[in-house]
């Protein structure tokens, strides 16, 4: 309520507005911000000077009777962005059709809001409605809606914290996008797809042997991992989708660390057929491999730079590990990681801007982050066992894998290293992250 | 009830004060209805497509190959960081080699593995030096290299389980198997 607005009514009724604002957000605030404890998983924020857009998700109306709690959902993807802090949970019965009273959720301290409805279709299917409002500007920022299975609610809400976290950010959202993990429980291993919440898991691959190094298809239909089914590491590409796997790198020793190419026609991957660990790259269609360089080092953890021209890798070709980086033929050899003495696990932002990677410091591995345009480090956590970081598709995340409480988990942090969550979903030991890209349509 | 009225007095003097906040009847969705789960790779689709989210199940099933114990002592240990084949297990390999070249047609994996410190690839590297250090080893006692294969299993088959040197030390290791 703007007040030039207030100048046009007579002194009473502008009396009686106010009154009936004072009463509608007393209503308001105290039934609409009570604070959801239900988060799908905790969310750790430490540090000072975040700029979090504070954000109220209101429950969706009926959706009680989705197998979903579409709201609950959307507000933990926001979180977990480290972009958003939820405030309220609101009642039900304001939906994407009602009219909300914004200035009480400006008064009480939100900037924007998400309302919306779930109702169950004649056909078994669910339609999913939001719309979102910018409470500062008091403007209608649209809404969507989504026919789905009761299988695909989840990414609906996906799509829904999608749509708000870009109209929001300016950026594009990466939750609903899928991830691949590995988890080991009484001797299975077992390679699954989720969504990048680490929820809705399902088991692409169950085997009595190690699964490591899961690496998605730029087009995310297939991954790309390494598999000790042949009591020896071998490479396969399986289709998620159905099922089928094809053996594409089975050579005389061992087999391991395959990386797409940006344009998924090649895979570059550690042989050692003909001694050492060597870079190779592989026809993904399948053929000979080409050697790429020719080393008495170890040569392994290959990964393309977003546009395929570079190739970034770990050697020990001068004493410990180090990343290293080279032109996508083998050609023009420069270190890229100088402090510390033991530097492996690289991973490239899809923007181009970031490389994440493993450092060894003191006894502790630890995750760090390289600006590559100007050389600044960022240490990124406190834990002491990280492994394998993997970008978002958006570039603004970091999923890596950790040990907390002795066992073997996945983190989400920002790039800041200040909000940091741990992925459920799963019992037992989680590791292998790999994000995948966005869907394309 | 007293809310509801409450918020569509509160709705109505905003619209009469000249926001931009449509009264009633908003349309849903902007004209944009987007259907899930039938354009989009991995969601919906055919053949053997379990969910919607498109996960087929692969399971490979039991472990074929089951490992013969070993006749003689058949596993030799490293430093940390290290490939070297210490002397006190020159006798392991001396064995195994006697062994190996009585039997021409046998095939020999050496298998080496690293303790759990460090990532999961430049570990699998490490046990293949290790592996590839016994086969020289072998080799320059006679045995043919057509017979041996180095592989590795970097830190994900340790023998002991444990975040100490008692279980680092039996880790790092290369087993010979006669397969």
């Amino acid at each position: 309520m703007n007040s030039s607005c207030l100048k046009v009514f007579p002194m009473a009724l502008r009396w009686l507005s106010l009154v009936w604002l004072f009463f509608g957000l007393v209503a308001s605030v105290s039934a609409q911000l009570k604070f959801d404890v239900s988060a799908q998983f905790r969310i750790d924020v430490s540090g000072i000077g975040l700029t979090q857009m504070p954000i109220t998700i209101m429950t969706f109306r009926g959706e009680a009777v989705s197998s979903q709690k579409i709201s609950d959902i959307v507000r933990a993807d926001l979180e977990r962005s480290g972009q958003f802090r939820a405030i309220g949970a609101g009642v039900d019965g304001l939906d994407e059709l009602a009219l909300p009273n914004l200035s009480a959720f400006r008064q009480a301290g939100s900037d924007a809001l998400v309302s919306g409805s779930v109702v169950a279709l004649p056909d078994g299917r669910f339609d999913v409605r939001f719309r979102l409002w910018d409470v500062v500007k008091g403007q209608d920022l649209g809404g969507q809606s989504y026919a789905v299975s009761s299988s695909d609610l989840r990414l609906a809400a996906h799509r829904i914290a999608d749509y708000v976290y870009e109209r929001l950010t300016g950026d594009k959202g990466a939750f609903s996008t899928r991830i691949a993990y590995v988890t080991k429980a009484a001797q299975r291993y077992r390679l699954w797809v989720s969504d990048a919440d680490g929820e809705n898991a399902q088991a692409a691959l169950t085997s009595p042997e190690p699964i490591i190094s899961p690496a998605w298809s730029p087009d995310g239909t297939q991954l790309a991992y390494v598999s000790f089914e042949a009591r020896k590491p071998v490479i396969y590409v399986h289709s998620v989708g159905s099922g089928k796997r094809r053996l594409v790198a089975n050579f005389k020793g061992s087999n391991s660390a395959p990386a797409w190419s940006p344009d998924s026609k090649t895979l570059v991957a550690t042989l050692s057929r003909d001694g050492g660990s060597q870079l190779f790259a592989l026809n993904a269609a399948g053929g000979d491999p080409r050697r790429l360089i020719q080393s008495n080092s170890i040569d392994t953890e290959p990964v393309f730079s977003h546009d395929g021209r570079l190739i970034y890798f770990v050697s020990d070709r001068g004493g410990g590990p180090q990343i290293y980086k080279m032109s996508a033929s083998g050609q023009g050899i420069e270190r890229v990681t100088f402090s510390g003495t033991y530097n492996i696990s690289p991973a490239l932002s899809p923007d181009g801007r970031w490389m994440a990677y493993i450092s060894r410091v003191g006894g502790a591995f630890k995750l760090f982050l390289l600006e590559l345009g100007t050389g600044n480090l960022r240490e990124l956590t406190t834990t002491s066992a990280d492994e394998n970081p993997s970008f978002a598709p958006n570039s603004k995340l970091l999923m890596y894998a950790t040990q907390q409480q002795g066992r073997e988990a996945l983190m989400t942090t920002t790039l800041d290293g200040k909000v940091k969550a741990r992925l459920s979903g799963q019992s037992g030991d989680i590791r292998e992250p790999d994000w995948g890209p966005f869907f394309k349509p | 009830m007293t809310k509801f009225l409450l918020s569509c007095c509160v709705a109505v003097l905003l619209a009469a004060c000249g926001t931009s906040v449509p009264l009633s009847d908003v349309p849903v969705a902007d004209g944009t209805v987007k259907t899930l789960g039938t354009d989009t790779p991995g969601v919906g689709g055919t053949g053997n497509v379990i969910t919607g989210n498109g996960v087929a199940q692969v399971d490979v099933g039991k472990r074929a190959d089951q490992v013969v114990a070993p006749a003689a002592p058949n596993t030799v240990y490293f430093d940390y960081d290290s490939y070297v084949v210490k002397p006190e297990f020159q006798s392991v390999i001396t064995a195994q080699a006697r062994i190996i070249k009585s039997k021409p047609a046998q095939r020999v994996a050496i298998e080496g593995h690293t303790d759990e410190r460090g990532g999961r690839e430049y570990n699998l590297a490490l046990g293949q030096r290790r592996a590839e250090a016994v086969v020289s080893a072998l080799s320059i006692l006679g045995v043919a290299p057509s017979q041996m294969e180095a592989v590795s299993f970097g830190k994900e088959k340790p023998v002991m389980m444990g975040a100490d040197e008692a279980a680092f030390s039996k880790n790092r290791r290369a087993e010979i198997r006669l397969q």
